[in-house]
């Protein structure tokens, strides 16, 4: 997206936002937030005040009742415009999957054979429709009928098309997407409104948001407190009464408004919005917030081999000469045999031939021709200029190949193939026309950066298991070499639902990724299930979020990110019960220093004047809100460490920076005020 | 020598309560131990007699049990009271207690709070005396570590949250009637007296008669302290000579109503498998002890400004309405523990402490988790780190846990619903006293103090303290009832809902510690328990506390 799109994207979304915030002073919409009620209840009651200031009874200074007034205003504005900002970046995404949802036209299979376009929204579960090339792809379903590639970039923003084709893995497809060649028939899975792309629209757009267990065992703590503090503040006036220390209305109002967690009350529900919105930013989506919470509790993460720790295509890893060949000679014909090969497994012999010493000039050759692979043969190849034909594949092939052409077979050649089987790889025979030269050695190779990765899991104390249908050795070579936790050789698909069942019963929280339709119970039995988008419906209706990318190690990002959401809640909560110390400290002595004089000596930040300090804690509650926008939006900095290492810091950084930044700022609001002679 | 004295007790209350930690954890275990075989037999007949059923209960039968034994021990207790007139055992011919009075007497008693509008030694026969008050003293502390030892099992997972009954009789088998006939015994050789003889008479020197009372003193100062519960025989309680005659009698008793708070923490660490983290709670506890009696004996010691100006010399430190024999030090001690273990039995009279040394009895029972009474003050502390748990799990993204269980919307009602409770029954009643008559015309010094006088006796009441900032001219209906209904709530509702929240825990399957687990055994735990205690507990009082003592201390200083 080009940067001047961007802003003015984001100009309509500040536009759209502010507009909000005060649609949202609606007080049907505001009462769900009891925080904030509360504060817009006392906007009312000091509205009436500066334009009626007797209303209750004795004589109170208007002009400092409509101050208070208009603070209170713009902190119920300022919290609903975080809420408003983070439901709209929602929205943006909400509305362009929209635009690709109009006017998508179904040709339907009609009984007789005969085929009738109808609207897309008309498709029920197990309609019949034909696809073309070019065409929309109208509603969610299997593919029954035929091969194509499909372009899914509306939805994961993947431009390159993806190969889907009936039976097997890699039959279903969303609506919304769009066939680019072949025609394919769909069997449609899902009725109107419960589409993926329905779903994923009232996800981003928050209108399904229900509040996570941790946000409502929170929301109860924000609600508890604002109680106590309306006691406190209510039963203040006839106590302070009985020593004649009258306290103007609108002070008690401030008093209660500055105490009352507000800061955390007013960015609760953006924090949640803002934490959906960077999992589906992270093109995951996530069925429930619930999910996401859970992905921070996650004990076990249980990872396929293939395909997620490793790149599932193997790698050549070593040369192993055999007979009076020397290592030198069989790299070369290994290179020269690959020469053709543009599998991933033979750019990677070339590499490491390359590696140990051959020279890309070597590979050069001009009139070459390469002897394709084929499934009856099992072997690939190069015939050189000089009538050579050097050939690689199966041991058994190769063997078969030599034999024919009437070869000797050296004596030690099972000898190391069972060597390099027992090390957990796979062996390929090279031979030169009725020569075998020697093995190479193909081995799973762990993709870069995923011990790192598993290490930082264990900092967080997140112990990773690998499942794989490997033999045990193959498996524990690979385990070592990933630096998993454990792991399970030799797995069937209902290994993965025990293990998870088994983890669960210690009281643990599991999380796994899985595609294929026998990982489907698994996945609906783990906490966190993260299916492929590439994956059968099967597996996406039975996990709770869905990788748009298919990228299988995301579920760490996921876990990341679940934390990130509890902690910015945690945060923001200490920040925001710290900030009462100071907010006392600045209001109690200029309630009463007018009946008590002596009282100024608990006035420890020196606040001009009674009205000033409480002008200037209300203020700095204000503009506190907006000023932590980013932050709840963006989340509270995460990085994989230790839980007391991680509380030391968040505590450091909220808890002790919540008691001393509303004394620096009040103080400095203060100051503010008396040059601007305000007060 | 003030610092030695003090050490002194400290380490002395240490050494009792490292061993009855150990003790409260084995005489309260749900499996069966060795004590099974001391005291099992006296147990097991007192099981038979009253054809109790000793299988594991949930919480809400534990609830059930506690609750309806209460109400039927309050029942006959408000009979005796109101026919004590007719019933024997009553040598000085007192009258029954009116209607009213009676009510606050038994709901005081019955809470734990031993709040007294009547005096001991005219308004109570002895049968009176030893079957409602005595009574009361041994039940509802035992009702109070039956609630904790629940409680305490839910959240360390232990099988079952036990048995209301067992439990109950265990604390008077095992733990109160041995301790307080050690306790009697030591007393009485220190000159209290303890007999059924009435009242002597002497001859004064001036050849006037005096009534000198007297009665079975010594077994009720006992339990008045083991049990926290704080009701002297004597109005003027633990000051009087023949209530607690020596220092060393007050430091006795200092120990008694410390040593079982003191010691459940420890118990507490014992049961979790954890001794560091019961070590925690104590530290927690300990250190705000050890503030407010720094505070209270500083402020004691140095003197009262007015009375300065007035030209008196505070060189001995503020002496008024403390016992001579006592000197500052203990006293300060004693204010300050028997409002940190809600006992209310006083050595000197809390309306005469100075602004800040009265502050320091208010604060504590506000806070009401600075050890606390017999059982109670360990719920409430547990409570308060159910809620740091919360605050700083989150910190560290995870679902709050504690010992392995998880803090979720269920627990948080609960303990939202028991932090809402103490400063509505204390604030709301004060604020009701304060604007009426009915309330502000018993304060006996208007002013700032008057504000002290009202929510100490609120404070007192919710805290189930007891002890009195006096001066106040409490026996009325309107205080009667206030304080009656206060005690009621502040007793039982945090039992109710914290034996909730244990049964909720322990029905939870329990999640493994990894490194992504919050330790709660730290000491970061520890001043995060500390903070949450006192910003969400104690600032709450910050504004009533400033228009009272500390308004009080800026005016006169």
């Amino acid at each position: 997206m080009s940067t001047q799109r961007k802003t003015a994207l984001s100009h309509d979304l500040y536009k759209r936002a502010l507009l909000d915030s005060f649609r949202k002073l609606d007080p049907r919409v505001m009462c769900k937030n009891p925080v904030m009620f509360v504060v817009e209840a006392g906007f009312l009651i000091t509205l009436l005040l500066a334009f009626f200031p007797t209303s209750f009874g004795g004589q109170s200074d208007p002009g400092y009742n409509a101050a208070v007034s208009l603070i209170l205003l713009f902190t119920i504005l300022f919290a609903n415009f975080a809420e408003a900002l983070a439901e709209g970046r929602g929205r943006a995404q909400a509305d362009s999957l929209k635009k690709t949802k109009q006017d998508a036209v179904g040709r339907l299979v009609q009984k007789d054979g005969s085929v009738k376009a109808i609207p897309a929204t008309k498709l029920r579960k197990g309609d019949l429709v034909i696809v073309e090339a070019g065409e929309m792809i109208p509603g969610d379903g299997e593919i029954v009928e035929g091969v194509a590639s499909v372009d899914e970039s509306a939805i994961t923003g993947e431009s390159a098309p993806v190969i889907k084709e009936a039976g097997g893995d890699f039959n279903s497809v969303t609506g919304g997407t769009r066939v680019v060649s072949d025609t394919i028939k769909v069997r449609i899975t899902a009725d109107p409104g419960e589409s993926f792309l329905d779903r994923m629209i009232s996800l981003v757009e928050g209108a399904k948001r229900q509040k996570t267990p941790n946000e409502i065992a929170l929301s109860t703590l924000l609600v508890t407190l604002t109680l106590i503090f309306l006691i406190v503040c209510t039963t203040l006036l006839p106590i302070a009464g009985y020593v004649n220390a009258a306290i103007p209305m609108a002070t008690l109002i401030a008093l209660l408004v500055c105490l009352i967690p507000t800061t955390i009350g007013g960015l609760l529900s953006a924090i949640g919005i803002a934490g959906m919105d960077r999992v589906t930013q992270f093109h995951v989506i996530a069925k429930s917030g619930k999910a996401v919470e859970a992905a921070g509790d996650i004990n076990t993460i249980i990872l396929d081999k293939t395909g997620t720790i490793t790149f599932g295509n193997r790698m050549a890893a070593a040369f192993f000469p055999v007979g009076n060949a020397s290592e030198e000679e069989l790299s070369l014909a290994a290179a020269q045999s690959s020469i053709f090969d543009e599998t991933p497994e033979g750019r990677s012999i070339i590499e490491l031939a390359k590696r140990q010493g051959v020279s890309s000039p070597v590979l050069d050759i001009p009139r070459a021709v390469g002897i394709e692979f084929r499934a009856e043969t099992r072997m690939s190849g190069t015939l050189l200029p000089d009538g050579r034909e050097i050939r690689k594949g199966a041991v058994d092939a190769i063997k078969a190949h030599t034999a024919e052409k009437g070869g000797q077979i050296p004596a030690e050649l099972e000898e190391k193939m069972r060597q390099i089987a027992t090390e957990g790889g796979t062996p390929l025979a090279v031979a030169v026309d009725e020569r075998i030269l020697g093995l190479i050695y193909l081995k799973d190779t762990v993709k870069p950066g995923m011990r790192e990765r598993f290490e930082e899991l264990r900092r967080m104390g997140i112990r990773t298991v690998m499942c794989t249908g490997d033999n045990p050795l193959t498996a524990a070579t690979i385990a070592r070499e990933a630096g998993v936790d454990d792991f399970v050789a030799e797995a069937k698909p209902e290994d993965k639902i025990s293990l998870i069942k088994k983890e669960q019963a210690q009281g643990k929280l599991v999380a796994m990724t899985g595609d294929g339709t026998n990982d489907a119970p698994a996945l609906a039995q783990a906490d966190v299930g993260l299916a492929m988008n590439s994956g059968t419906v099967a597996a996406k209706e039975a996990a709770n979020m869905v990788d748009l990318d298919s990228d299988p190690t995301k579920i760490i990002e996921v876990v990341a990110i679940g934390k990130q959401l509890l902690m910015t809640r945690g945060a923001l909560t200490t920040f925001s019960i710290a900030n009462d110390v100071a907010k006392y400290f600045a209001i109690i002595p200029a309630m009463f220093m007018l009946a008590i004089p002596q009282m100024s000596a608990l006035n420890i930040m020196q606040l001009a004047t009674p009205q000033s300090a409480i002008l200037s804690a209300l203020i700095f509650n204000a503009v506190i809100i907006p000023i932590l926008i980013p932050l709840a939006m963006k989340g509270v900095k995460y990085v994989p460490m230790s839980a007391s290492r991680l509380l030391g810091r968040n505590l450091a950084l909220y808890g002790l920076g919540g008691i001393a930044a509303p004394f620096v700022g009040i103080k400095l609001i203060d100051l503010a005020l008396v040059s601007l002679s305000l007060v | 020598m003030d610092f030695i004295q003090i050490s002194l007790f400290l380490a002395l209350l240490l050494a009792a309560a490292i061993p009855m930690g150990r003790y409260l954890e084995r005489a309260f275990a749900l499996e069966r131990t060795r004590m099974d075989k001391v005291f099992g037999g006296v147990e097991q007949a007192l099981y038979k007699v009253s054809g109790i059923r000793t299988g594991d209960m949930n919480w809400k039968q534990y609830v059930v049990a506690l609750l309806a034994s209460n109400l039927a021990m309050a029942a006959i207790c408000y009979l005796i009271l109101r026919l004590q007139g007719i019933l024997p055992g009553n040598p000085a011919g007192i009258g029954a207690m009116e209607p009213l009075l009676a009510f606050n007497t038994v709901t005081s008693f019955l809470t734990n709070t031993n709040l007294q509008h009547y005096s001991g030694e005219t308004g109570l026969s002895y049968l009176s005396q030893m079957a409602v008050i005595m009574y009361l003293m041994f039940t509802t502390p035992a009702t109070g570590i039956a609630a904790v030892m629940a409680f305490m099992r839910g959240v360390t997972g232990q099988s079952s949250l036990g048995n209301f009954y067992v439990d109950l009789v265990r604390a008077h088998t095992r733990l109160l009637i041995p301790l307080a006939v050690v306790v009697t015994l030591v007393l009485v050789s220190q000159g209290v007296p303890q007999t059924l003889e009435p009242a002597a008479t002497a001859h004064t020197l001036e050849g006037v008669e005096q009534q000198i009372a007297r009665g079975p003193v010594a077994s009720q100062v006992a339990i008045k302290h083991l049990g926290t519960n704080g009701g002297g025989f004597f109005g003027v309680n633990s000051s009087h000579p023949f209530e607690n005659p020596t220092p060393f009698t007050n430091v006795l008793e200092m120990l008694s109503m410390f040593v079982i708070p003191a010691a459940l923490p420890i118990a507490f660490g014992h049961m979790a498998k954890s001794r560091k983290q019961g070590w925690i709670l104590f530290a927690a506890m300990g250190l705000m002890f050890l503030a407010f009696l720094t505070m209270a004996y500083i402020s004691e010691t140095n003197g009262n400004p007015a009375l300065a100006k007035a030209g008196l010399s505070q060189e001995m430190g503020s002496m008024e309405g403390k016992e001579v024999r006592f000197g500052i030090v203990q006293s300060a001690l004693f204010t300050a523990v028997t409002t940190a273990a809600t006992t209310g039995t006083v050595n000197n009279m809390h309306d005469t402490l100075t602004p800040l040394g009265g502050l320091v009895p208010l604060a504590q029972m506000m806070l009401n988790c600075v050890f606390g009474g017999d059982g109670v003050g360990m719920v409430n502390i547990l409570m308060y780190a159910l809620l740091a748990v919360f605050l700083a799990g989150l910190m560290v993204g995870r679902t709050p846990e504690f010992l392995g269980r998880k803090i979720e919307a269920k627990e948080m009602k609960l303990i939202a619903l028991t932090l809402l409770v103490h400063p509505l029954i204390i604030l709301a009643p004060s604020a009701v006293a304060l604007a009426t008559g009915m309330g502000s015309t018993a304060i006996s010094n208007p002013g700032f103090h008057g504000i002290s006088q009202v929510v100490y006796e609120f404070t007192s009441s919710a805290a189930n303290n007891g002890s009195g900032f006096e001066g106040l001219g409490d026996n009325t209906p309107f205080w009667n009832i206030s304080t009656g209904l206060v005690m009621l709530f502040g007793r039982y509702i945090s039992i109710i809902t914290m034996v909730a929240v244990a049964g909720s825990l322990l029905r939870k399957t329990p999640v493994p510690v990894t490194l992504g687990t919050l330790q709660t055994d730290s000491s970061v735990f520890l001043l995060i328990l500390l903070a949450t205690v006192l910003i969400v507990g104690a600032l709450t009082f910050f504004p009533v506390v400033a228009l009272g003592p500390v308004a009080e201390w800026l005016t006169i200083r």
